[in-house]
């Protein structure tokens, strides 16, 4: 049922009681849709024991903060989740609901979308509202959300609509969306809700989880040195963390760099790795294929430094520099550390 | 229990790592034909992770495809690294199905051969959504596991390692199961010449909408909620950016 009261949802992801980081990206672009269809932000949070990590969210941007606490959803699993998200879509009727595009965001959303029927668009990088016009039976479609999200390998961008299966859902990038400034002791409303398992039997038993510790900080990094094929070997992948150290800043790689062992997986910057918007990019040795400037082109500033003048990478570039990054980089080092003299 | 069913869900890819100058037109648009079409990576994973389970527990592998029948080159491929069976489901009625058409369909296919796990690769290089693996699954009522690195058995329990992004996994599932993989499971092995040989011209076993039961209201376009609004090429505007040269002199900080 097309429900335009319906109000805009964000999936309040959390593991351990913490809520992460693409919530609180997620509610900034939720209340600017919902400003535009004059309607309110929902944050759905699922979990055991977590009413506290309601406040955090109100001063997000959340105007209802729709709870489910249950032993049962302590840990994410998906039929629990995915069974208790489906009785609350169809008890609510949201009209637009918004996932963070983690693996765990990439494992529920699907998973709700195929129960309930409805429209699924993967990793947005923006999102509107907007009209659609359906070219075959000539409907028109007011307000409705525009998805927008790179395709093909990141050569074209696309714009998918979902216009008559709602709630119109996307699960959205990690670090595309900005989150709005805290606002303090902004208030809400707390609506609980049962998860509705009682008899549902849930097939997956988590028996531990091993937490990465997170040696790699791309996404809250002001600055960062991202090198590409054009590094040569991982030994000279060192000049990019000298450099990135007398800057204070973290080093990233393109796929090529990360494929051809560089350097590790979760430095990838990119389509497939992560979306960075620092304040100052260092791109060394990147020729600057679409799927990489697709997760680093809105950086602040860019200098970029390719022995290939032709290279795209100068294309979003703010300062070039055209020679061989294992001349160029000392000389910057150097310029840098003269400076804090 | 003789061993187990095992169904790997692969798809035919235009490889997308080799969208170069030649493939994209004049109005930057993507020649797809330009580009060779492929087994989509992370499908080979799924193909040896359903391999590694027939190898040291026994059973027999089906590989089923979606699409055109230029997707037998694939099923010949997974034949001869050992697949037994080979089945491609190919309809009209499935054009223009997006990810929840798809997975209905595919559903209603690996119905078909009663499986005990099902795998997927975790996403297709065209359109990397993630989504059909998971929506099969949902729409099989059976266990989920995303992201597989590692995976045992026991009885009718898997014991599955999965990448969780913020660490990694480990679960007990209760077979029948579905996975999507990665490729941290590991490559697929090698081609045996023998079944290359003996498999180079096989058909699959040919099967259509209707063969599985499909609701025809749930397949193709009118099964697919998502429109394509608008498409637009990735142009790089030719940026205007300030040059420093490569020497002592260029590079300064003040």
């Amino acid at each position: 049922m097309k429900n335009i009261q319906g109000e805009v949802w964000v999936f309040a992801e959390q593991e351990e009681g913490k809520l992460s980081d693409v919530p609180f990206e997620l509610l900034g672009k939720a209340r600017e849709l919902a400003s535009k269809l004059g309607v309110k932000v929902g944050a759905v949070l699922m979990g055991s024991g977590v009413e506290s990590l309601a406040k955090p969210l109100f001063e997000a941007g959340a105007d209802v903060v729709h709870l489910i606490d249950d032993p049962a959803l302590k840990v994410y699993r998906n039929k629990a989740y995915r069974h208790a998200m489906v009785e609350l879509v169809k008890e609510v009727n949201p009209q637009i609901a918004i996932f963070g595009a983690t693996h765990m965001g990439r494992d529920l959303a699907p998973s709700v979308a195929s129960a309930l029927r409805c429209g699924l668009t993967a990793d947005c990088t923006d999102l509107q509202i907007g009209d659609y016009e359906d070219k075959k039976t000539k409907e028109t479609f007011t307000n409705v959300l525009h998805q927008i999200r790179p395709a093909f390998g990141g050569n074209i961008i696309a714009t998918i609509v979902n216009a008559r299966n709602w709630p119109q859902m996307a699960t959205v990038r990690e670090g595309v969306m900005k989150p709005l400034p805290r606002e303090e002791g902004r208030k809400g409303e707390i609506v609980k809700h049962s998860a509705h398992l009682d008899g549902v039997e849930i097939p997956v038993e988590v028996v531990e989880i091993v937490r990465k510790a997170s040696t790699v900080n791309l996404k809250g990094s002001r600055i960062i040195v991202c090198g590409g094929a054009g590094v040569g070997s991982k030994e000279n992948f060192k000049l990019l963390h000298d450099l990135a150290n007398v800057l204070g800043g973290a080093v990233g790689g393109s796929r090529a760099a990360v494929d051809l062992g560089y350097c590790e997986h979760e430095r990838q910057i990119g389509q497939t790795g992560v979306t960075v918007r620092p304040a100052l990019m260092i791109s060394c040795g990147v020729s600057g294929a679409v799927q990489h400037l697709a997760g680093m082109q809105d950086s602040a500033k860019i200098i970029a430094i390719n022995t290939d003048k032709d290279a795209p990478i100068f294309k979003v570039a703010h300062y070039g520099i055209v020679g061989d990054l294992n001349v160029v980089v000392p000389k910057l080092i150097k310029a840098i550390k003269s400076k804090g003299e | 229990m003789n061993g187990y069913t095992c169904v790997v869900c692969i798809k035919q890819v235009p490889d997308t790592k080799k969208v170069t100058g030649q493939a994209m037109k004049a109005d930057g648009t993507i020649n797809r034909a330009a580009l060779p079409a492929i087994f989509n990576p992370e499908d080979k994973n799924a193909l040896e992770a359903a391999l590694s389970v027939k190898e040291r527990y026994g059973g027999k592998v089906i590989a089923i495809a979606m699409g055109l029948p230029a997707a037998t080159a694939i099923l010949r491929e997974a034949l001869a690294c050992g697949a037994d069976e080979a089945v491609l489901v190919t309809d009209r009625k499935a054009a223009g199905s997006d990810t929840l058409a798809t997975s209905y369909i595919l559903s209603q296919a690996v119905k078909k051969f009663n499986p005990d796990l099902v795998f997927c690769g975790r996403q297709a290089i065209d359109g990397d959504t993630a989504q059909t693996g998971p929506q099969i699954g949902e729409k099989l009522d059976c266990a989920v596991v995303t992201y597989l690195e590692k995976l045992e058995i026991d009885g009718d329990t898997a014991i599955a390692t999965r990448d969780i992004g913020t660490g990694v996994e480990t679960c007990r599932a209760k077979l029948p199961a579905l996975f999507t993989v990665t490729e941290k499971f590991g490559e697929l092995r090698p081609y045996e010449m023998r079944r290359v040989m003996k498999y180079k011209n096989a058909e699959p076993t040919i099967l259509d909408c209707a063969a599985i039961g499909c609701e025809d209201d749930r397949c193709g376009f009118a099964g697919s909620p998502t429109s394509v609004n608008k498409i637009e090429s990735v142009v790089l505007a030719g940026g205007e950016f300030k040059e420093v040269a490569a020497t002592d002199e260029g590079i300064t900080i003040g």
